[in-house]
């Protein structure tokens, strides 16, 4: 019973450090321009395809997966940027919301053409195997997941606090007009902040492909999970959306196996909007 | 009566010329609206669906000379409405009960078709099928297998598929002949989501097991597209249960498959309950590590030559996939369904409900290996049935029970990758 429960655990906090790794481009985008990007879980999705496309079409291997896909998503957010956030920015909340929702349905909907609806899966690969040890089993694949968030986080963090392009994005951020005086550009710093953001949400993709399926509606299966995760650790805190990925992952599979599965969600929120009624800012976000 | 009056009756009267003239030339066309899942979670499910009615179209539309005496083959379009052609119009369900609900609405008042065909899902069909039954439009539904759909007093929904009392059945004797074979089936847990289809399913089978006096031990529920199911697997592992019986869609039996891997969990008896494990797109995925499991089907292809088999070739043509359980359940009743309208002679409701009640198909009129196509009061068909199939050697279920139709003999036990 004690060894399942710390195999529980184990898993939880493995599943809630990728919780966190596909949440970190979300809140970065968040806290930079005040834009909830409702194509968030849908980047996550490309991000499969693009590991999925490179190792079986094109023999790529699974290591080449994860950096082409980030650097695949990183263009496209500053294409999406440009060609879309930058307009719709300066319309009302509305237009911002259904905004980056059409481009959630265009690209879903885009792959569900070419790729057609079936369900895919990554071959077997370096990164498919489980290590045992003490009767624990820890899947490789959710390892190197688990731990690329923490390094991912991590550098978003140093990036954010301790560089001169984090500051002069995070001036951006405060007053984009005071920046702009400053001689800060704010649409450079704002395009870099989507390829930062879209970067790592396609990296989380990669990842996230080695033990998931791969759908085109995978997206909205993911996509709430990374908005609890972001509300509940801080819209706009990096370290916040690594610690509320950790917590959600872990009371989901404790309440998961303890309770029941199809409880553990009422558990999850329950505790989500407890915790909201007395820090509505999340764990480490600003008021 | 002043002229302004004559004129606007004369209108009225060159209207509804127009409109009866309307309606005759439309009756070269029967429109039957297809509510399937085209998006969300089993989409894969639609866009086979889809590719199998192109199919049907064709066999029932154009001359096929070759399928024999096959239903509706032989001429080009239905014999009884004077060579009529048959126009599918597919609805996205979205795999909610509630959109299902709202496009059973249009393709009745707006697209004004003869009847309805869906909805894959229990739960949409449940809610789709309702707004038939309300209009007093034909509903035919194919391959949903919650028990209740046909315990509503509907008058107007017709089943072609074996349901959950039936295959709870199937499942209660198939375990019984590999127990007295050796197998161990003392305790047996029943894994489902919380979906109409989910939760109904099992409580059949719970009942039925209870009934031949053999409770199930364990009961794992859990929420439809589930992001982890480690919790479940874990539960699993630690009660050890004999029998796993699985009642999961797509996406969810696929996660399942990679979970039990991952923790190095294999029971002795994986049984699934069609769904997600007929899906190839499971098979494909992850088939590999999932070898010997078992599940329920109707469909066996004939000998070559036969129209199951020439129909299943030109369904793989269509789209690329083998013929599976859940497809050929469609196809056929889809066949059902055009069947009934050919007989009735006429797209109106009452003469289709009419000729749906008298059907009664043979064997050899069918694709599929039922008994029979016939239904009861209730408008289920008495004559559906199904057999147990194993995935052995990669991606390809067999026959395996029972014996009398069986290719090959039941592999014991579990052997997952």
């Amino acid at each position: 019973m004690s060894f399942v429960l710390v195999q529980v655990i184990v898993g939880g906090l493995l599943l809630g450090a990728v919780y966190a790794l596909f949440s970190s481009g979300l809140t970065l985008v968040w806290g930079m321009m005040n834009i909830v990007n409702f194509a968030h879980g849908d980047f996550v999705m490309l991000g499969m395809y693009v590991a999925y496309v490179v190792y079986t079409l094109m023999g790529g291997g699974p290591i080449l997966g994860a950096p082409l896909a980030t650097l695949v998503l990183a263009t496209l957010g500053v294409v999406v940027y440009f060609a879309l956030i930058r307009g719709i920015m300066k319309g009302p909340m509305l237009a911002q919301i259904l905004g980056t929702f059409g481009l959630a349905l265009l690209l879903r909907y885009s792959v569900f053409w070419w790729f057609g609806a079936n369900f895919l899966s990554m071959p077997p690969n370096i990164v498919g195997g489980t290590y045992a040890f003490a009767g624990l089993r820890i899947e490789a694949s959710r390892l190197l997941a688990g731990v690329v968030a923490l390094l991912v986080t991590l550098g978003l963090h140093l990036l954010l606090t301790r560089t001169s392009l984090g500051s002069k994005m995070l001036a951006v951020a405060e007053d984009q007009t005071a920046a702009q005086l400053m001689g800060i550009r704010p649409d450079t710093m704002q395009a870099i902040a989507w390829a930062i953001a879209a970067g790592a949400t396609g990296l989380a993709g990669a990842l996230i492909a080695n033990f998931f399926y791969i759908v085109p509606t995978v997206g909205e299966t993911l996509g709430i999970v990374a908005f609890v995760t972001v509300s509940l650790g801080g819209f706009g805190s990096v370290p916040g959306a690594l610690v509320a990925g950790l917590l959600i992952g872990v009371i989901e599979s404790l309440s998961g196996y303890l309770i029941g599965a199809i409880y553990k969600d009422i558990v999850v929120y329950v505790l989500f909007l407890f915790f909201l009624w007395f820090r509505p800012q999340g764990l480490m976000g600003k008021m | 009566m002043t002229l302004k009056h004559v004129t606007g009756l004369l209108c009225a009267a060159a209207m509804s010329l127009a409109l009866t003239a309307g309606a005759q030339a439309q009756d070269k066309v029967v429109k039957i609206g297809v509510i399937m899942p085209m998006s969300g979670g089993t989409a894969s499910i639609g866009a086979h669906a889809k590719a199998a009615l192109d199919v049907a179209t064709d066999i029932i539309n154009n001359a096929h000379p070759e399928l024999g005496n096959f239903p509706l083959a032989k001429n080009a379009g239905l014999a009884g409405l004077g060579g009529a052609r048959v126009e599918v119009i597919i609805a996205d369900n979205q795999g909610n009960p509630a959109t299902g609900q709202n496009q059973a609405l249009r393709l009745i008042t707006e697209e004004k078709v003869a009847a309805v065909f869906g909805s894959y899902q229990s739960g949409v069909t449940l809610t789709s099928s309702a707004i038939a039954e309300k209009y007093g439009v034909p509903f035919l539904n194919s391959e949903s297998v919650a028990a209740n759909l046909t315990e509503r007093g509907f008058k107007w929904f017709f089943r072609t598929t074996p349901i959950a009392t039936d295959f709870a059945k199937i499942y209660v004797d198939f375990l019984a002949d590999i127990k007295a074979q050796g197998a161990k089936t003392d305790s047996i847990a029943v894994v489902h989501d919380n979906t109409e289809y989910g939760t109904s399913v099992a409580n059949t089978i719970s009942g039925t097991f209870k009934e031949r006096g053999q409770p199930i031990a364990l009961d794992v529920a859990y929420p439809v597209n589930a992001t982890d199911v480690q919790g479940q697997v874990l539960q699993l592992k630690d009660k050890k249960p004999d029998v796993v019986i699985m009642i999961s869609y797509t996406s969810d039996a696929i996660l399942f498959a990679k979970t039990m891997q991952s923790l190095d969990y294999k029971p002795a008896v994986l049984l699934a309950d069609d769904a997600g494990y007929s899906d190839p797109s499971f098979t494909k995925a992850v088939g590999k590590i999932s070898q010997g499991v078992f599940n329920r089907s109707s469909w066996v292809v004939g000998p070559a030559g036969s129209p199951s088999a020439i129909i299943a070739d030109m369904y793989k043509k269509k789209s690329g996939e083998e013929m599976d359980d859940t497809v050929a359940r469609q196809m056929q009743g889809f066949f059902v369904l055009a069947d009934a309208i050919d007989r009735a002679g006429s797209t109106e409701p009452a003469k289709i409900q009419a000729a749906l009640k008298a059907t009664d198909l043979k064997p050899e009129q069918l694709m599929i290996g039922y008994k029979g196509v016939k239904f009861d009061d209730k408008g289920q068909n008495i004559l559906a049935s199904g057999a147990i199939i194993q995935l052995q050697d990669g991606e390809n279920y067999v026959s395996v029970w029972p014996k009398a139709n069986a290719e090959k003999a039941p592999v014991l036990p579990y052997k997952g990758w």
